[in-house]
């Protein structure tokens, strides 16, 4: 067995501890900028379906200062915001580098992506259900909470699926400014030695990561789906 | 129970403004089922959503029960929307609830335990007769059933009004029987008043006392039912009225020349209406009698509308041209409504 695998991937094997190394930071990296993506995104989302013209808690000028900053950000091609807010990732993370210099450039990155498939999620909610919650005298928090957030749930689990998967990209894309993970182990083994081996298991422990995520995007969906 | 004074609202502005409610005044008494019909467009989900300030009038002040809700702060606002129950033309059940989960919706924060809710759901599910479907889904459910469930929501805290827009209109005509029965009976047992928003004439004749009539954010007409549809005055209304009723149909076949309505010299067709409240007096059996003239009825439409007979026949009258005219106007003079659509008493 082990012989086996020294034959198939001989240069994976010799450097299996910086491949788990590579594995957990790019799982950290996901996991903490995917929590605060999460809640700034969540947040941002609300706050455009719920300030937009027309809705419960319009206000034009903070609708349109939101829109118009999210679609900033997202028109920044990621590689270009990653040395854009290095001095702002120095002064919260306290470095640009390793895991805790990538979360600052990772949040900006997919936040804006993410306030966008919540803002959709939310959009797809009948405003009907909103006028029946109106008309039974609940208050606008109450509406947030008890039909937006409630009635959201398989859409907004869905937005997740999608910006988690995106964010694992952009995970990759931060190891080539320092933040390691496996991008950063794909390229420096991989590519610059040639080793093939470590590319292709690269590539498939990304492609099972992918498939948990979704497998549990779907799981919430479907459960949350009556 | 409701005024509406001068309500006026209008959307958009500039030249895109449109008008959706001109300067409407109405009052409903407690108690009562009122209906406001209208084509779309005429302006009477508008209206009804400014009743409780779902839209908020541009000009005018509405009242219910005593307060002024349009002076109201948001937050006293809100716990007036709560004495004003809604139902909705596509039901407006949220879908992540069960039925209980979404009678109990209104519930929440009135200061009820948890076992006084579940009891009070039951009861509201119980009133609306669907108390066997409270653990389903609203997808799993007709679409009379949602309507019933979100009666239910809607009486939860124990309103006093409850406004229906287009409530029947997404039902069959069975279903929709049941539903307006339903309201009927709640009208009666719980002394609910009752605001009813729809296009179908046939909705206001079965359940509504009065009606007021929109048409391009104004209310051109309203009153009794009875006398609205014996007496109608606006254009709009009339054509309500024969959406009804198939007496309209004559004038077709009188421009068509059909072979039903072609006279022998000294027959007339007319159409006789029912114009007051009245018992069923036999009018043309005895106009026929007594005047020996031949009434050949083509077709009639009578209902019976807030316990009166309402409606009428098409008929061709022939006999001696003195005694036919002296029937008509025994006709007339009986209070029935007599128009005379086709004579040949000068032809021959």
């Amino acid at each position: 067995m082990q012989e086996t695998l020294v034959n198939w991937m001989p240069h994976v094997v010799e450097r299996l501890p910086d491949l788990w190394e590579a594995l957990t930071d790019t799982l950290l990296m996901v996991l903490w900028s995917g929590l605060i993506s999460f809640a700034l995104g969540l947040f941002l989302g609300i706050l455009l379906t719920v300030t937009k013209p027309g809705a419960i808690l319009e206000n034009r000028p903070l609708y349109h200062i939101a829109d118009k900053t999210i679609s900033l950000f997202r028109s920044i091609p990621f590689i270009i915001l990653l040395t854009w807010v290095m001095p702002l990732s120095r002064a919260l993370a306290g470095t640009t580098l390793y895991v805790r210099g990538a979360i600052v450039p990772l949040v900006f990155g997919s936040v804006p992506f993410f306030s966008r498939q919540v803002e959709s999620a939310l959009a797809e909610l009948d405003h009907g259900f909103v006028e029946a919650a109106l008309s039974m005298g609940s208050s606008p928090l109450e509406i947030i909470f008890r039909v937006y957030l409630r009635e959201s749930v398989a859409a907004i689990a869905r937005g997740t699926t999608i910006t988690l998967v995106s964010l694992l990209n952009l995970t990759a894309m931060a190891g080539v400014v320092g933040a390691g993970g496996l991008g950063d182990f794909a390229v420096r083994y991989g590519h610059d030695r040639n080793w093939g081996d470590v590319t292709n298991v690269t590539v498939l422990l990304l492609v099972i990561i992918v498939c948990v995520i979704e497998f549990i995007g779907g799981r919430i969906v479907k459960k949350a789906t009556h | 129970m409701i005024e509406l004074n001068h309500i006026s609202k209008d959307f958009g502005s500039g030249t895109r403004q449109v008008h959706a409610v001109r300067d409407v005044s109405l009052s409903i008494e407690r108690g009562e089922v009122f209906g406001i019909i209208g084509f779309s467009g005429a302006g009477k989900s508008t209206l009804v959503r400014c009743i409780n300030l779902l839209e908020r009038p541009t000009a005018g002040t509405v009242m219910v029960d005593g307060q002024e809700l349009t002076a109201l702060p948001a937050r006293e606002l809100r716990q007036a929307r709560r004495k004003i129950g809604m139902i909705f033309q596509h039901f407006n059940l949220m879908p992540s609830r069960t039925v209980s989960g979404n009678v109990a919706y209104p519930l929440w924060g009135s200061g009820l335990s948890k076992a006084e809710i579940q009891e009070k759901v039951r009861k509201l599910l119980d009133l609306v007769e669907i108390g066997d479907k409270a653990d389903a889904y609203p997808r799993q459910l007709s679409g009379g059933q949602k309507q019933r469930v979100a009666i239910a929501r809607a009486l939860a805290n124990d309103p006093s009004v409850l406004l229906c827009d287009e409530a029947t209109s997404a039902l069959d005509p069975q279903t929709t029987k049941s539903i307006l029965r339903l309201i009927k009976r709640l009208n009666e047992t719980l002394g609910i008043t009752v605001v009813v928003i729809t296009h179908e004439m046939a909705v206001v004749k079965e359940i509504c006392g009065r009606v007021a009539v929109m048409e391009q954010g104004r209310v051109v007409e309203q009153g009794e039912i009875f006398s609205i549809f014996a007496n109608p005055k606006a254009p709009v209304t009339r054509s309500f009225i024969r959406t009804t009723s198939n007496l309209q149909k004559i004038e077709e076949l009188i421009a068509q020349d059909s072979p039903i309505v072609r006279l022998q010299p000294g027959e007339l067709v007319v159409r006789l209406t029912y114009v007051e409240r009245s018992p069923a007096e036999p009018v043309i059996s005895e106009a026929s009698q007594r005047y020996g003239v031949v009434l050949n009825i083509i077709f009639a439409d009578i209902e019976i509308v807030q316990g009166a007979p309402i409606g009428g026949t098409v008929a061709i009258i022939g006999g001696e041209r003195a005694k036919v005219t002296a029937a008509v106007e025994y006709l007339i003079e009986k209070n029935v409504g007599v128009e005379v659509l086709k004579d040949a008493r000068d032809a021959g």
